[in-house]
């Protein structure tokens, strides 16, 4: 493993750190606002100065990386089962299946520009009325109650796009690990489609998948602070990076801890996934190791 | 020849596929904004008579498809329905008429398009002149100080959103040196500072691939007979490595432009640069004009996708081997 993988992965582990423990380490309530303290400078009070409402910087982002790490664990989670499953039957199946999806399926989504879509997606729809039309009004209720306000909404944003990579690359590795020789071995000894598929091929097929994993964090957080930026993300009280970099614009010139601190945030955790990214594929890849 | 023409109807057919797709998607997203279009422009306190009006005036009083899905099961709605409207209008050059201006939304959309893709070329420019030197000194310094620190500038780039990089250009250049408009688009120069922006993230990608490919020509045997006839490194690395080097940075500066013209929306709202971006943004979501923001993803969409396909197709008629494969 490079250095550089191992200063990702201790920047990620503090923002982790940071999301799981954030009631602990915050020193000021995020939603407060102190309206005669506006702006004011870092100081020992406030370790990253205030906002325009008076509000601690500090606090509030740290409490950002939690929205952040909650939507693109949740975006990475949901797109590479998505993507692994439509992948494989692709890979597996051959034929005119895998003609539809990589041929088709997996061309027009590629052919969509990602965050034009999230955008459009993200500013269209109702989630509820999504749901309701595919399980009915009751399980759309009950559904969007379990995520925080507009979570699911930016899950289906950055969704729509985000499987189509994964399942690409388990396309590919599900067409080379299906011709060895333990694949031929479970078929011969009369194993079913479904368990050659699920216990055989997916385990061996997955390895370079965590190498998307991981660039495909960093490709969202910045994602979730795009369109947080853009008033398309978690909506205000909940302090998104990208949305107090959204408020912090007006006043940047005056004030440039209002910006400086949140965008370090995301250029830090953006870099972390990235480090963690270009040394997992440099670590599984000798030919780049030599490099 | 035979063979090339049944590939590029292959080829074609599938473009043909993906846009019938994406215009598709593009016209059944209307369905999917809360409420109704009529309430959303007219307020909760329209009358049943405006509503009906605003309806039958955008076509909004015809069924969204051919056929729908309700209680009793799939039914047909004829021929006469929104999406066949959609289509009809795209055929004669009409992208409808927005719901808050009732301007022609492609009027609107070709006021607009210059300015975007004036900025997606000064930042491809941008990025040219950053990354080909970058480049070059990473790959002949391989594992180096410059090529560390060029490798470190580049991770940073692409980690960088433009939303941090460019308020805090504006900050540098236009609040503290004065060199620059801090937005708008009115005078040649204002471009610069958004060119720097877009084309930073764009930069950063093109030198790690302008390091690799001059590391992998440095390796071949036409460097060594270059080096023994006694050429100086530098006419080594421009005239012959850069030269077979350059193939592969090509063909992602043709796919990037349509990411740049996709990406430019968040660096058009930073700098008020009136674009498309600027336009989908405003005038579309922000004041919930969806006809228009229908016109601004559908243009947006299709340019990305003529730009990667003539890109893919201009590749294939450059390098045999993938015309072959």
């Amino acid at each position: 493993m490079n250095r550089l993988f191992y200063i990702g992965a201790s920047i990620a582990a503090v923002v982790i750190l940071m999301a799981t423990f954030a009631p602990l380490i915050a020193t000021h309530d995020v939603t407060v606002q102190d309206l005669a303290n506006r702006f004011a400078s870092p100081s020992a009070d406030h370790w990253f100065g205030t906002d325009s409402l008076g509000r601690d910087v500090f606090s509030r982002v740290v409490y950002g990386a939690r929205v952040s790490l909650q939507v693109s664990i949740s975006v990475v989670a949901f797109s590479a089962v998505v993507g692994i499953l439509i992948g494989s039957v692709a890979g597996f199946y051959g034929g005119w299946v895998d003609r539809f999806l990589s041929g088709y399926v997996f061309n027009v989504f590629l052919a969509f520009p990602g965050l034009l879509l999230a955008i459009a997606l993200a500013a269209f729809i109702d989630e509820r009325k999504v749901l309701a039309y595919v399980i009915g009004e009751g399980g759309a209720d009950a559904i969007l109650g379990l995520f925080s306000p507009g979570l699911f909404k930016m899950l289906l944003a950055l969704c729509a796009i985000g499987w189509v990579g994964y399942a690409r690359v388990m396309r590919g590795q599900v067409l080379k690990v299906r011709e060895y020789d333990f694949v031929q071995a479970a078929k011969a000894l009369g194993a079913s489609n479904m368990r050659i598929l699920f216990t055989h091929i997916m385990p061996n097929s997955i390895q370079p998948l965590i190498v998307q994993a991981s660039l495909g964090m960093a490709g969202t957080v910045l994602s979730e602070a795009s369109l947080s930026f853009l008033g398309l993300g978690i909506p205000p009280p909940a302090p998104s990076w990208g949305t107090m970099i959204e408020e912090a614009r007006n006043y940047f010139a005056n004030y440039p801890h209002t910006l400086f601190f949140p965008g370090a945030a995301i250029a830090l955790t953006v870099l972390a996934f990235n480090f963690i990214g270009d040394g997992l594929r440099e670590y599984l890849d000798p030919k780049q190791r030599t490099r | 020849m035979k063979y090339k023409l049944l590939n590029f109807v292959r080829q074609l057919a599938l473009i043909l596929l993906v846009i019938w797709t994406v215009v598709s998607l593009v016209t059944l997203l209307i369905e999917l904004v809360p409420g109704t279009p009529a309430t959303t422009i007219l307020g909760e306190t329209a009358t049943a008579e405006q509503i009906a009006n605003f309806n039958a005036k955008h076509g909004l009083d015809k069924p969204a498809f051919f056929i729908s899905y309700g209680e009793n099961g799939f039914t047909w709605n004829g021929l006469d329905n929104r999406y066949a409207d959609y289509w009809g209008g795209l055929f004669q050059g009409d992208l409808g008429r927005s719901f808050r201006t009732d301007r022609p939304v492609l009027d609107m959309i070709l006021e607009r398009y210059p300015a975007t893709i004036q900025l997606a070329v000064a930042s491809m420019i941008v990025a040219i002149g950053i990354a080909l030197p970058l480049g070059v000194l990473a790959g002949t310094n391989k594992n180096g100080l410059i090529d560390n620190a060029a490798s470190f500038i580049a991770l940073l780039g692409i980690s960088l959103p433009t939303f941090v990089i460019g308020p805090f250009l504006v900050y540098i250049f236009a609040v503290k040196l004065g060199w620059f408009r801090p937005g708008g688009s009115l005078y040649p120069e204002d471009i610069i500072l958004p060119a720097v922006t877009l084309g930073a993230a764009l930069s950063a990608i093109l030198t790690r691939m302008i390091r690799s490919s001059v590391i992998e020509e440095l390796g071949e045997d036409y460097v060594r007979t270059a080096r023994a006839k006694g050429l100086s490194e530098r006419k080594v690395v421009y005239k012959h490595v850069l030269k077979n080097g350059l193939i592969p940075v090509v063909t992602i500066l043709g796919l990037q432009l349509g990411v740049l013209l996709a990406g430019s929306i968040i660096t058009e709202k930073i700098f008020s640069w009136q674009g498309l971006g600027l336009l989908l943004l405003e005038d579309g979501i922000a004041k919930r004009d969806y006809r228009l923001v229908q016109g601004c993803v559908l243009v947006i969409s299709l340019t990305y996708i003529i730009a990667n396909s003539l890109t893919d197709f201009v590749y294939r008629r450059l390098d045999p081997r993938i015309r072959l494969s």
